[in-house]
């Protein structure tokens, strides 16, 4: 792990702790309640990914901004947002971030600052940059940081919008989740030379760092989050992970593109809670005893929020028709 | 009422809403300095400055990605579209992010985005500078389009589109921005969905959008001599349309053709003679006539580009055709 900083801050690693077991929970909830045919459509898990998106969140402010991907539920719990409303929301209810119409791969939590999960693959590269042209055209210090996975490296809205942040110094930081994997195809076969290279031939300062340790990522987007308010942005980041699950929750047989050795050897060797559990409890922040009733009580939660997203109601068929427009209340009436 | 061309009332109406709204600002390939090619922003940057009119490297889907990103999070961008052909280019920021982010946020999320673009042929432009693209937009659920056919419309429907807090895109024909037209001098704002009649008829009723208005009208002229009383209606906006007006008149002449410089098939002259004829149908004495441009890319020789386009003289003689009660089987 990364060197300790003060044991004051022990109440931040506690929460960083909490947070990155509340993605992983989530996921675990969603993936049984996937294979329980309880949920409509699929899901991408997140699981193994905690370190980079809590590490990230947790240098963030309310009022910063990100934009998520496909495999999103980590940024949105990250950044602020709560159970209840996430499982309505991956089940199509009512009482759900976007009233069921969004789904697993649009949650957007605009009071968190999450502007939302996109299903095209690099598809908010552009509405992430954008938002730094506001934060610095409105005259405010807001960070916005771009989550998108090494697939999505091999878009070419990328280059346009790294091109034009570097040009106008805007501040936003592209954080690249570098999972090994291009849904089913290893990444090494979809990019070639260099990632970081990329980001640096625009005159973006580029950094890689281990996604799985929370503390690294989370020192390093500090830093960079700092000088962006500054006027110092953008700056790129490929933080090095891995997803324990296929491409979606579906994806079960990809001994075809991954093994299963490979698997268990991340998730043994290389897990970002047991890693950061173990460092808590050396470090002498947290009793193995604390950190039981830690995730005891995040489990609890996320139960009481799956029950009470499976009796919430579904939104009534006549919201079909609305927030087409923001000015028609039925666009089809 | 002052006579200006569309390009000064489109260029007026920026500079109207950019004085009064602070959060507009234009972004677009050579919209500073130069203008664009058509000059149509002229001294938009020396009253605004390089903050608020924003020259983008040529990246389309680029700089359509940041106005919506920045449209979400508290700007009203107008992006500059070269020419309505490179709406190829945005398609995805455009259909899949703009149109939908709204909705799929539950109604969370806004973006109050204009892009403004042209259509027209004609200028020998040939088939990638020449199109007229408004009905690949127009079945976008989430999008209003709207078709001004003059200077007046172009300045009225712009404020109103600036100020509209969903994604609208405007295509101006890019023929008509010498064309002068007398506009109010006073500030003026033109709703959306509210069809004009430009001319009030009897036997047979016009319905154009965009130049294609002009087309109806000179029509009407000819059809005026052979003693054929024409209606004009010109909807201004596709979505919303003004369905309304538009059947009243239908229900009125009995006669309709509608005219439009997309391609005919799957195309905006066919979606509104559908309309006309699923809600007027026991009221028509004829087929309801679609006239769009010819279903084959613009050519560049004047010989043949000049063919694929709707004239007055084919309007007429459709009119007259249908005035006639001949059967139509195929146009």
């Amino acid at each position: 792990m990364s060197p300790i900083k003060k044991s004051s801050n022990a109440k931040d690693y506690l929460r960083m702790y909490t947070q990155m077991v509340r993605i992983r929970t989530f996921e675990d909830n969603a993936n049984q309640l996937y294979l329980a045919a309880k949920m409509p459509g699929l899901t991408h898990m997140y699981s193994g990914e905690e370190a980079v998106a809590v590490g990230i969140c947790e240098a963030l402010r309310t009022t910063d901004k990100i934009t998520s991907t496909h495999r999103g539920h980590g940024h949105c719990v990250a950044k602020g947002a709560e159970f209840k409303e996430m499982f309505c929301e991956l089940l199509g209810k009512e009482e759900g971030y976007c009233r069921g119409k969004g789904g697993s791969m649009h949650i957007a939590d605009q009071s968190n600052g999450n502007l939302g999960a996109n299903a095209i693959v690099g598809g908010s590269m552009g509405i992430a940059t954008g938002s730094a042209l506001t934060s610095k055209f409105l005259g405010k210090d807001d960070v916005t940081v771009c989550f998108f996975g090494d697939g999505a490296t091999a878009q070419g809205l990328m280059y346009e919008v790294m091109n034009m942040a570097s040009l106008w110094s805007l501040p936003v930081i592209y954080a690249c989740e570098n999972n090994g994997y291009s849904e089913y195809t290893r990444t090494d076969e979809i990019a070639a030379g260099s990632i970081l290279a990329r980001a640096e031939a625009f005159g973006i300062e580029a950094h890689q760092v281990d996604g799985q340790d929370v503390l690294a990522v989370n020192a390093l987007t500090e830093k960079l989050v700092e000088r962006s308010r500054k006027g110092e942005g953008p700056f790129f980041m490929e933080l090095m992970t891995y997803r324990y699950h296929g491409h979606h929750v579906g994806d079960i047989n990809r001994e075809y593109y991954r093994s299963k050795k490979e698997e268990r050897d991340w998730k043994e060797n290389r897990d970002p809670i047991i890693k950061f559990r173990g460092w808590l409890v050396n470090e002498g922040i947290a009793t193995e005893d604390e950190i039981d009733g830690l995730n005891a009580e995040v489990k609890s939660d996320a139960s009481a929020a799956v029950e009470y997203a499976l009796n919430a109601k579904f939104p009534d068929v006549s919201e079909v028709d609305m927030h087409v427009f923001t000015d028609v209340e039925h666009a089809l009436a | 009422m002052r006579n200006i061309t569309l390009s000064q009332a489109v260029n007026e109406a920026l500079a109207e809403e950019m004085r009064r709204d602070e959060s507009v600002f234009i972004i677009g390939e050579d919209v500073a300095e130069a203008g664009t090619p058509f000059k149509v922003l002229s001294g938009l940057v020396e009253e605004f400055g390089t903050s608020r009119v924003v020259d983008t490297p040529i990246s389309e889907p680029g700089f359509m990605g940041i106005a919506v990103g920045a449209a979400i999070t508290g700007t009203r961008p107008v992006v500059d579209l070269m020419f309505g052909d490179f709406i190829f280019l945005v398609m995805d920021q455009l259909c899949n992010q703009a149109a939908k982010t709204h909705y799929m946020s539950g109604g969370k999320l806004n973006v109050p985005l204009v892009l403004r673009t042209n259509l027209g042929a004609t200028r020998r432009s040939a088939a990638q500078h020449s199109q007229s693209l408004h009905a690949l937009v127009a079945h976008i659920p989430g999008v209003k389009v709207a078709l001004p056919s003059s200077a007046y419309e172009a300045k009225g429907l712009l404020k109103t589109a600036i100020r509209d807090n969903n994604p609208v895109v405007i295509f101006e024909d890019k023929l008509m921005y010498n064309e002068k037209a007398l506009v109010p001098d006073d500030e003026f704002l033109i709703p959306f969905g509210e069809a004009n009649i430009k001319r009030k008829g009897r036997d047979i009723t016009l319905i154009g959008t965009s130049s294609m208005v002009q087309v109806c009208e000179a029509a009407a002229e000819i059809l005026a001599e052979d003693g054929i009383d024409a209606e004009v209606i010109d909807p201004r906006t596709i979505v919303p349309l003004d369905e309304e007006t538009l059947l009243k008149s239908a229900k009125k002449t009995s006669r309709v053709i509608v005219v439009d410089e997309g391609h005919q098939s799957y195309g905006v002259t066919a979606e509104i003679a559908s309309r006309i004829n699923e809600k007027a149908f026991y009221y028509l004495d004829a087929p309801v006539l679609r006239m769009g441009a010819m279903d084959v890319p613009v050519p560049f020789s004047p010989a043949l580009e000049d063919f694929t386009v709707p004239t007055p003289l084919g309007v007429t003689q459709s009119a007259r055709r249908l005035m006639s009660g001949e059967m139509i089987h195929a146009a």
